[in-house]
């Protein structure tokens, strides 16, 4: 086992990707000699060279479009999108061309491609530095959307995302890339890519989140637990595709949902698992699904960003929610 | 302030490319001349039959259209030099990235024109196998094509498929697109791409005149080939509507990618001669005078002008190609009727490599869903 914080451990994903196979390419802004402005591709140029991994020209249309042509020669890129507010640019590409690809070739193109997106707030940034656009990826049919939590996750699933024929969206948890934990460096993964994972079990109430917020809801349920309650936090993984297997079960025990996650909450991946839940847990629920999210606002000014991301009190508040009914 | 530079006005540039004056006239030509010194009569012949069944499938799928045959056609009327010129210059192992307007590139690069037809029509999005064929799937949005290239282009780099001096090897990649295009900030990125890693791409752009119902001074202020040197490449323009012209300039720029020299800009200055489409009605906005004057500069008609006058072919070859292009055109208006409608389910097939759970339900939700009314006819 090594210790290793998120970012150590998606730089070990890349790197063991990039070793096992000669068409992993990684490219972005500042990816090469900077080693990326996380450090994430740290040391990749140094030992892969300049041909694989690519410092782009400063512009995101063209890091997607050309990974896209890169792709369809056989290689497998990984784009690295500096902030998750820059990936606009790219959007067209991603949604429009990358999403599309082999749908439209009837199956005959593939398009390997993962896109890395730094995502969330809580890092006193400026705009644009701070934002958590997934649910536009996870509406967008053709592309897989995953988020990691934790270093062990990170390493697995960066090298599971790579090995997808699919294109993958990646989003990474920065408030939480120095996060440490233990990681098996030789092992194998414990979970496919598109599965969610039961974080603590518990049995009074069911709090879903993903990403940043998984560490939050961790926190919730320990304090949780000192007042007697007992939550059961589950990680989600993949937005698109949803897994809420767990989530189903989880619910048909508990009767209590509450779901979390830092992005605005109308039309988020809370109204989703919200919908989905109500569907097939129907009659186990025994509270209206409670959602804990950012406010319908753009991401505020970094001096209020505690007031507007969710955290620990807001999650308890909303379990206490559940029990009101 | 307008800017005087209606298109059917456009003074002729010293820079122009030609080779076969609007007349069929073979003018010599310092640095071209030698880039087509191998052309045959045969070779001529070829190329006449390329634009004349060009445009014969464009024609049917016009009337294809107008019958409610197929839903949208984009015509390439006025264009097939421009096209059969640059696809004639590509070697086999050479990648196409096309516009949705490329069907005489496409005819040139062994793509069944029944496809194209499918894809309008509504069928399907591209059902040509465009590794085999090397020509890619049409691309809709305008200029997202251009990074593609330019991207598959470093895909050749990065395989040292250039610069080895074997013809067989090494390889070049071409984007189309319009003027229109390179309005858009792909296209820009593209170019700036292309110039920073040197990659083996020709950018082969079509100045139709016309994007839709703008005309070209809404896009540019300078001639459009001028721009490549703002990105530090070369730029050229060529008569778009001599097919010869088109071939040595193409020839020339391609040969550079595939030695590793880097990206051409090339201006193929043409006309669009039909509308941006069949939903299109060009009397809106452009006079047909203009139309008139580059109808005098038609693409095939001087090529033929030019095989008259050197005796390089008989009325009984005009005759047998004109039958040829008849006998595709009563091919396509069979086959096309013939193509049978995607089944309702096939909408959920090739969204992922493996359908997902939530896809795999709604197929079935859907079938179900539409067997039932089969279930009610039935009773």
């Amino acid at each position: 086992m090594t210790s290793l914080n998120i970012v150590k451990a998606i730089n070990a994903g890349l790197r063991r990707s990039m070793e096992n196979d000669a068409k992993v390419l990684v490219m972005g802004e500042d990816v090469g000699k900077l080693g990326g402005v996380f450090r994430v591709t740290d040391g990749l140029q140094k030992d892969f060279g300049e041909d694989r991994v690519i410092d782009t020209p400063l512009a995101e249309s063209g890091i997607i479009g050309t990974a896209v042509g890169l792709a369809l020669r056989g290689y497998r890129p990984v784009c690295e999108i500096q902030f998750d507010g820059f990936v606009f640019p790219g959007y067209d590409q991603i949604v429009n061309q990358v999403a599309k690809m082999h749908y439209r070739s009837g199956g005959r193109l593939r398009l390997p491609i993962v896109i890395r997106i730094p995502f969330g707030g809580s890092i006193g940034a400026v705009e644009h530095h701070s934002e958590s656009p997934e649910a536009y990826f996870a509406h967008t049919p053709g592309l897989k959307v995953v988020t990691c939590s934790n270093p062990l996750d990170a390493y697995w699933m960066i090298q599971q995302a790579i090995e997808l024929d699919d294109p993958v969206v990646f989003f990474e948890p920065k408030g939480r890339y120095y996060t440490k934990g233990e990681v098996d460096l030789d092992g194998a993964a414990d979970l496919p890519l598109e599965s969610a994972r039961v974080a603590v079990p518990g049995t009074d109430a069911t709090v879903v989140a993903y990403g940043p917020m998984v560490k939050t809801c961790l926190d919730a349920a320990a304090a949780a637990a000192d007042d007697g309650r007992s939550l059961e936090v589950i990680d989600l993984r993949t937005l698109a595709p949803l897994d809420l297997r767990a989530v189903y079960d989880s619910v048909r025990r508990t009767g209590r949902l509450v779901v979390v996650h830092e992005a605005q909450r109308t039309l988020g991946i809370g109204a989703e698992v919200a919908a989905r839940v109500t569907e097939e847990c129907f009659y186990s629920l025994e509270a209206p699904v409670q959602r804990v999210t950012g406010y319908d606002t753009p991401y505020p000014p970094a001096r209020v960003e505690e007031e507007y991301l969710p955290g620990l009190d807001r999650v308890l508040d909303a379990v206490d929610r559940t029990f009101a009914y | 302030m307008t800017v005087e530079t209606a298109a059917g006005a456009t003074p002729p540039d010293p820079e122009l490319v030609q080779l076969l004056t609007p007349e069929g006239q073979r003018v010599p030509h310092e640095r071209y001349d030698a880039l087509i010194a191998d052309i045959t009569d045969d070779d001529v012949r070829a190329l006449y039959r390329d634009l004349v069944l060009g445009r014969r499938v464009d024609g049917e799928a016009v009337a294809l259209q107008r019958q409610g045959e197929l839903g949208l056609w984009a015509s390439l009327l006025g264009q097939e030099a421009a096209q059969v010129g640059s696809a004639r210059a590509l070697r086999d192992q050479d990648h196409v990235f096309p516009t949705y307007r490329e069907h005489a590139v496409a005819l040139c690069r062994g793509v069944d024109p029944v496809k194209l037809l499918a894809l309008f029509r509504g069928v399907d999005q591209g059902s040509w196998d465009s590794v085999e064929t090397r020509f890619h799937l049409y691309t809709i949005v305008i200029g997202a094509q251009t990074l593609h290239a330019t991207g598959y282009a470093m895909g050749i780099q990065r395989d040292g498929a250039i610069g080895t001096g074997d013809p067989d090897r090494d390889a070049a990649v071409i984007a189309y697109f319009g003027d229109g295009a390179t309005s858009q900030g792909d296209v820009n990125e593209a170019f700036i791409w292309a110039s920073v890693v040197n990659a083996p791409v020709v950018f082969f752009c079509q100045n139709n005149q016309w994007a839709i119902s703008e005309p070209l001074e809404r896009q540019t202020r300078v001639p459009l080939y001028r721009r490549a040197a703002g990105f530090g490449f070369p730029g050229v323009r060529v008569d778009g509507n001599d097919v010869l012209a088109c071939l040595a300039v193409t020839r020339e720029a391609l040969q550079r990618a595939r030695d590793g020299e880097g990206p051409t800009l090339v201006e193929a200055f043409t006309y669009r001669m039909g509308a941006h489409t069949t939903t299109d009605d060009p009397t809106r906005y452009r006079l047909n005078a203009e139309l008139e004057h580059w109808k005098l500069k038609d693409p095939i008609e001087r090529v033929k002008a030019y095989m008259v006058r050197g005796d390089i072919a008989d009325q009984a070859f005009f005759d047998s190609v004109e039958q040829e292009a008849e006998e595709l055109a009563v091919h396509l208006r069979a086959a096309c009727r013939a193509l049978p409608d995607p089944t309702p389910a096939s909408i959920f097939d090739h969204v992922y490599v493996e359908p997902t759970p939530d896809l795999v339900a709604q197929r079935e939700a859907m079938s179900a869903y539409l067997d039932s009314f089969a279930e009610e006819v039935a009773r």
